[in-house]
């Protein structure tokens, strides 16, 4: 009974946000035209340029491209819940024999399958432009960058349940999460950061993030990246356990 | 007298150190529209959601069909019809999915969706978008959603507040039209007439506490005995024999029109006496009845809209 509503509350709320011309294709549109606008201008002459570059194309591209994925998803989560609840829609779908969690369990499901959507969106866009030659795990990739959405998405949880209102969603969630990626590692490797930073890039989830993402990309085993997901996994736990504490229906 | 729907007693409930509503107790009676009334601000709404189950109540008993509203509240969410104050659906959701949806949720759905949106003027509107809708066609789908699970008890949070006389008075038939079906019907407002034309009972709350509970007739009758009678006579001397009356407290003169006020249950038949036997010739006459608008003044010397 705890799973009453929750297909048809998924499928709904998906329904919705294609109909938000805006949402669906700034969260679409973004990561792919990214990834696009890299291949055009590097791909091509990938087979001539330096190692870093190269490097760069295979790996730092399509993980950049997947964490815009995962952001875009948790900013456009925050900004629905804050909406949702300015507007007293939670508390109306609340008032049913919906559970709490079903609820917020539909908005989860949407946005991760977006995030597939997307990501395979940008794999069929990008063949053309980047080698042939170039092995793209697809299906290892989906699954770890599906775990990292789902982690991060609890934080996104977290930082609605500050949000004063629906006008400040976007922004303040920018600003906690963006920041995020300049530490990650995926400028500049975690090692070559002075210790302090050091110390932050480990708590920040998005490093995990990018470790895992890189990693798999790479052809790394699973079994190599167990941290990583064993972190992502903890920060799901830390902020579903924080949430349900402050989490504000209206 | 059978079981009451709702049975609340010594109930309290603060926000932080503001105390919202203070020991309330009243019951709502099996098919009856019984009213909650008194300005915004009052604990209407506290009261309502406490009892729906919605917010958890610090101190008192609160029983609905027989339920707790808090430990109970997903046996009671089936039995219950509710309709939030400025409650919205998602923009961009229409008509049937919203309909759909609900009907998904419950267990017994024993209305027919596509019937009740026919019955409630929106068939038409099945496939608009929630953010098209006009207020009353938003009320309207709140209803139908409130009565999808055929509930045997609707709860109904100012449920015309914003709407133009016209659809509040169609609103007005449809909640009767709720009563007819058999259901019991709990509502708040702070709109006097609304709470005089619609409900059978009504408990007037102020300060989050309550101050009185009655039918909006016994209230008036109780509260405010004083009748008026408004005539329009040239006669001069009308007034001294006006004054003359047993129980007139005021007579007043302003060109043509006389304003007499007494109390009593023969206070205007003891002014009609008056007329017919010093033949004054009046050319206009009515009597001006109190209201629970003049309760509500009477009980907390300030008008509801203050």
């Amino acid at each position: 009974m705890m799973l009453r509503g929750l297909w048809r509350l998924t499928w709904l709320e998906t329904k919705i946000f294609l109909r938000e011309p805006l949402g669906a294709i700034g969260s679409l549109a973004i990561p792919v035209v990214l990834y696009i606008g890299l291949g055009r201008t590097v791909g091509r002459r990938l087979p001539h340029a330096p190692p870093a570059v190269s490097d760069f194309v295979y790996i730092g591209a399509p993980v950049l491209a997947a964490v815009l994925i995962a952001m875009s998803a948790v900013l456009s989560l925050i900004t629905i819940i804050s909406i949702y609840r300015e507007g007293g829609i939670l508390k109306r779908l609340r008032a049913t024999p919906l559970r709490p969690r079903t609820i917020l369990t539909a908005h989860v499901l949407v946005k991760l399958g977006f995030t597939v959507v997307t990501l395979i969106l940008m794999v069929l866009a990008g063949k053309r432009y980047y080698p042939a030659d170039l092995h793209f795990p697809v299906i290892g990739f989906t699954i770890a960058l599906l775990i990292a959405t789902w982690s991060i998405l609890s934080m996104g949880f977290l930082i609605a349940s500050f949000v004063p209102t629906a006008r400040f969603a976007q922004p303040i969630g920018a600003v906690i999460l963006y920041p995020m990626i300049a530490l990650s590692g995926l400028f500049f490797p975690i090692d070559t950061l002075p210790p302090a930073l050091q110390t932050v890039a480990r708590l920040l989830p998005l490093t995990y993030v990018v470790s895992l993402l890189g990693g798999i990309l790479r052809g790394d085993a699973w079994s190599a990246h167990v941290r990583d997901v064993a972190a992502l996994a903890l920060v799901f736990a830390v902020c579903t356990a924080l949430s349900a504490k402050v989490f504000r229906w209206e | 007298m059978t079981t009451p729907v709702i049975e609340v007693s010594g109930f309290r409930k603060t926000y932080g150190s503001t105390v919202a509503v203070d020991d309330v107790s009243f019951e709502v009676r099996n098919g009856e529209i019984f009213g909650l009334i008194g300005p915004n601000g009052a604990g209407k709404t506290t009261t309502m959601e406490c009892v729906e189950g919605l917010r958890t109540r610090d101190r008192g008993a609160i029983s609905v069909l027989g339920l707790d509203p808090i430990r109970d509240v997903y046996q009671l969410q089936q039995r219950i019809g509710v309709q939030l104050q400025q409650a919205q659906l998602q923009k961009r959701i229409k008509v049937w999915e919203a309909v759909d949806l609900w009907t998904s949720l419950y267990r017994k759905p024993a209305s027919d969706g596509d019937w009740l949106l026919a019955q409630l003027g929106l068939a038409e509107k099945r496939n608009a978008w929630f953010m098209t809708l006009s207020g009353g066609q938003k009320q309207r789908l709140f209803i139908v959603l409130a009565l999808i699970n055929d509930p045997e008890l609707v709860f109904l949070d100012e449920l015309t507040t914003g709407l133009d006389p016209q659809a509040r008075h169609a609103i007005w038939d449809l909640v009767r039209g709720i009563r007819a079906r058999g259901k019991t019907v709990f509502l708040t407002t702070h709109l006097m007439e609304e709470a005089e034309r619609l409900c059978d009972r009504v408990a007037i709350i102020e300060h989050g506490r309550i101050v009185d509970i009655d039918t909006p007739e016994r209230l008036v009758v109780r509260h405010c005995p004083e009748r008026t009678v408004v005539l329009a006579t040239a006669d001069p001397a009308a007034e001294d024999r006006f004054r003359a009356i047993p129980r007139v407290d005021s007579v007043w003169r302003q060109d043509a029109r006389v304003t007499i006020r007494g109390s009593g249950d023969d206070f205007v038949t003891a002014v009609i006496q008056c007329l017919s036997e010093s033949r004054i010739h009046v050319t206009d006459f009515r009597t001006v009845h109190p209201t629970l608008e003049d309760v509500f003044l009477r009980l907390t010397g300030h008008s509801i809209r203050d």
